[in-house]
């Protein structure tokens, strides 16, 4: 016997296998059901494959050695990601509730596990949809030529750029000042930006028509949310490769560097990544498994979804990759051109006889013979690697890189909206799974009536959801969504995952949930799954969270602003929180972690209370009787 | 009389090069880019270009200069290097030891600065007047921005498919609910039946007992 907590009345929550066979034939259950087994698997690909595998993957990839680095994404992948996802999978499956009623069903004491995977879900979604929302922006001003982004404003005399515009580049003006119109600091709010304002409207209700009815619109939904970013990252690729400079891109990303598999961090991060990859933990993927039927391989899924997440991360690089390249040859040229410029300028030199070829050489010369003039010039440094290096993560690859890129290529607006349309579908599919683990959990706490249609619940939680992310159509909404990636959607997930594991294995039992597997599957697991689930994966994520919580504890907070007057313009500058953030962060980051220990020990004085009310009131009616 | 004329005039010229030089107070530096902005189209700067610029030059003064009749003569150029770059002073056709000065030339030129452009197939950029700010052009701006047009058609399409499945919805309810009254007048009749011969049917139902076993759980 393996060590498992003692349950008392485990089998009285749960569905027996006799009442799964029966329910299954007589299709008896009142839950929603996939239309087919396509839905299912595209739902989770789409749910598992967002705008992280553009824009966090390869920067990964790239900075912690190149093609190296696969070797221990691979690894964790088949260690921590693969375990997890069946284990969410199966037990979904086996005990047909949303995230809440299957750690209720489970241990009453664990609801504590759904409700602080509701609350990590509520608040992921919400800075998720203001990413989705800039997006739409973005993609709402790609039918123009010139695209907005391609020039800067003028100043009153015409003689010249605005000054924020000309000291930076016309990409950054455009995301900074014209969509955000960012303020100097995340305590200025400066009231609403009111083009966010109606974004964000508009992403809250794309949302909702495509839930509207729950996983019966959803699910046709995927079929284009889902299959239409692989068709637009292959209609790039081929766009990519072709461009000058693209195999420059893809050098840098894949070029081995081995050394850095001894760094700790990069395992670390391989770890955290693939754990948030597979959106684990959030509450959808336990939710969309409950509506399969019972006997659906699941462990099978489990191994296709990895190896679909893999191979699209690697894919997304590769063609991130192409066009990072590109744009980094670019501005080298265009840099090295004017410090030939330069050069022609001072010496007054026919154009044609400084090339890019001989320009090393002729700078020598002219050093030699005529030095006083070359320092008095003032000449660019072109450095192709930091080119490649500079702003490839997060919202500056989407919004500065990628599209600084795009202005360069001949058709600009196909490809602006070809690529926000991509962005828009991984962004909308990964929703998808947020709202089920928002809106389910919901329903089964009883904080939405249970009688109310699900197109009432959809449009509540959206109109609610809306209402809070106006927080993001502030001036200082960035700062705000960058607060919220951060710390909500890093330690609460880690801290969920890691109770899951511990509820499965070791109050469910490893061996009741073998027999589960067998009883849908038709086969025991296998021993990599049990030591897996028991040992490996637990230690893995409990690593991780350790690790990251003290390097986070040691580091100062700081976080980047946009500020024009500051000395480091037109670079982000790094300043200090305000002291009042540190309430935000124990909200964000602390309630949903700590909501598992603190419900169970709620519900152990409940109980308890209960108990000695029992007890006075039977030996009162003992002695009435007598 | 024929002596002192050609004297003169050997004077003026020698004074007005004399006052040509570079970082002449008076004139400006011109920068030609002809390969950057032409490529394998571009001219060669000759004799014969340069008496087109100074031609073109002599029309933008004439057009800001109401009444002074400028020539090509007026323009006086110096310091012509191989990057094609030099320098040009003006001088007023009443008098060419009078010249003119900076303001002047250069609001002439900005003025013209797109005629004289064109007359080189250059731009901006590449026919450049070092110290002269060229007047940028305004950017196109949309009477009604194009972003507002897209996020019109697609909240509309989504408010309309919004309210095409609630009312889908409701339609689909009250059909249900038409046909429940149907299903239930069914129903009363065969429980209406049941009753009626109950006895029949006590052996082989036996909700009642089946019910009391779930009571007496201890």
């Amino acid at each position: 016997m393996r060590l498992v907590l003692p349950n008392p009345g485990l089998e009285d929550r749960i569905f027996s296998h006799e009442d799964l066979e029966r329910m299954e034939k007589e299709e008896a259950e009142d839950r929603p059901k996939w239309d087919n087994k396509a839905q299912y698997i595209l739902t989770c690909v789409g749910f598992c494959i967002g705008i992280g595998n553009v824009w966090r993957f390869p920067y990964l990839c790239q900075s912690h050695g190149g093609g190296a680095f696969l070797i221990p994404y691979l690894i964790l992948l088949v260690l921590e990601g693969m375990p997890l996802l069946l284990l969410e999978f199966a037990i979904g499956q086996r005990l047909r509730k949303g995230s809440v009623g299957v750690w209720r069903a489970i241990s009453p004491y664990l609801t504590g596990v759904g409700i602080a995977s509701m609350l990590v879900s509520l608040l992921i979604g919400l800075y998720y949809n203001t990413l989705i929302a800039w997006i739409l922006w973005y993609f709402f001003n790609s039918f123009q030529d010139p695209l907005p982004w391609a020039q800067c404003p003028l100043n009153e005399n015409r003689t010249e750029f605005v000054s924020e515009c000309q000291r930076s580049t016309t990409v950054d003006y455009y995301f900074y000042r014209v969509t955000l119109n960012s303020s100097p600091s995340i305590a200025e709010s400066g009231g609403l930006q009111w083009q966010m304002v109606l974004c964000l409207l508009a992403a809250w209700t794309v949302i909702c028509i495509c839930y509207i009815r729950g996983i019966s619109t959803s699910g046709k939904a995927v079929y284009v949310t889902a299959i239409l970013p692989y068709i637009v990252l292959a209609i790039f690729l081929i766009r990519g490769l072709t461009l000058k400079g693209s195999l420059t891109g893809l050098k840098y990303l894949f070029t081995p560097d081995v050394d850095e598999l001894m760094n700790p961090q990069t395992w670390l991060d391989a770890g955290a990544q693939v754990f948030y990859a597979f959106s684990i933990a959030w509450g959808g993927l336990i939710s969309f498994s409950s509506y399969n039927p019972v006997h659906n391989n699941c462990m099978q899924d489990a191994v296709i979804l990895s190896v679909i997440t893999g191979l699209t991360s690697i894919y997304a690089a590769t063609v991130t990759y192409t066009i990072i390249g590109f744009r980094a040859t670019q501005k080298y040229e265009n840099c090295i051109s004017e410090n030939i410029m330069t050069l022609l300028n001072a010496f007054h030199l026919p154009e044609d006889s400084i090339t890019t070829s001989n320009y090393d050489t002729a700078l020598n010369h002219l050093n030699s013979s005529s030095p006083d003039i070359i320092l008095g010039l003032d000449f660019k440094t072109c450095d192709m690697q930091k080119l490649l290096s500079e702003g490839v993560e997060g919202t500056g690859l989407a919004f500065i890189v990628f599209t600084e890129a795009i202005i360069n290529m001949p058709g600009s607006p196909v490809w602006s909206v070809l690529f926000f349309i991509m962005l828009l579908c991984l962004g909308i599919s990964t929703l998808f799974g947020n709202i089920e683990g928002v809106v389910v959990p919901l329903r089964d706490l009883n904080v939405l009536p249970k009688k109310w249609p699900q197109e009432a619940l959809t449009g509540v939680t959206c109109a609610v959801a809306f209402v809070i992310t106006l927080l993001f159509a502030q001036h200082s909404g960035i700062y705000w969504v960058t607060l919220f990636d951060n710390f909500a959607g890093s330690v609460p997930l880690l801290t969920i995952g890691l109770f899951e594991m511990i509820a499965v294995a070791y109050i469910y039992g490893i061996d009741r949930f073998n027999e589960d597997i067998k009883f849908m599957i038709g086969h025991k697991p296998s021993i990599f799954w049990q030591i897996s689930w028991t040992f490996i994966s637990p230690i893995i994520i409990l690593v991780i969270l350790v690790f990251y919580v003290v390097t986070q504890a040691q580091k100062e907070l700081t976080y980047l602003v946009w500020d024009p007057d500051s000395d480091k313009f037109p670079s982000l500058a790094s300043v200090p929180y305000p002291s009042w953030i540190n309430a935000v962060i124990f909200l964000l980051a602390g309630v949903p972690s700590l909501t598992v220990p603190l419900y169970a020990l709620w519900r152990l004085v409940i109980v308890t209370c209960k108990k000695k009310k029992k007890r006075v009131k039977k030996s009162s009616n003992y002695l009435n009787f007598h | 009389m024929l002596d002192k004329i050609l004297f003169l005039l050997c004077l003026a010229s020698a004074l007005a090069d004399e006052r040509c030089m570079p970082d002449t107070p008076h004139g400006f530096q011109v920068r030609l880019s002809i390969k950057t902005a032409l490529g394998d189209e571009a001219y060669v700067w000759n004799e014969n270009e340069m008496f087109l610029f100074r031609a073109s030059l002599a029309f933008a003064m004439r057009n800001h200069m109401n009444g002074q009749q400028f020539e090509v003569s007026n323009i006086i150029v110096c310091n012509e290097t191989m990057r094609v770059s030099f320098w040009f002073i003006v001088t007023s056709p009443l008098d060419t030891s009078q010249l003119i000065d900076q303001e002047n030339v250069e609001a002439a030129i900005r003025q013209s600065r797109n005629r004289i452009n064109s007359a080189f197939l250059l731009t901006d950029k590449t026919l450049e007047f070092v110290d002269i700010l060229p007047t940028l052009a305004t950017l196109y701006t949309h009477p009604t921005p194009p972003w507002l047009i897209v996020f019109g058609v697609v909240m509309g399409a989504v408010s309309a498919g919004i309210i095409i499945m609630l009312v889908s919805s409701v339609v689909q309810k009250k059909r249900k609910t038409n046909r429940k009254p149907q299903d239930e007048d069914d129903d009363e009749e065969t429980r209406v039946k049941t009753v009626e011969n109950g006895d029949a049917h006590d052996g082989i139902h036996n909700m009642s007992f089946s019910e009391d076993e779930r009571f007496t759980k201890m």
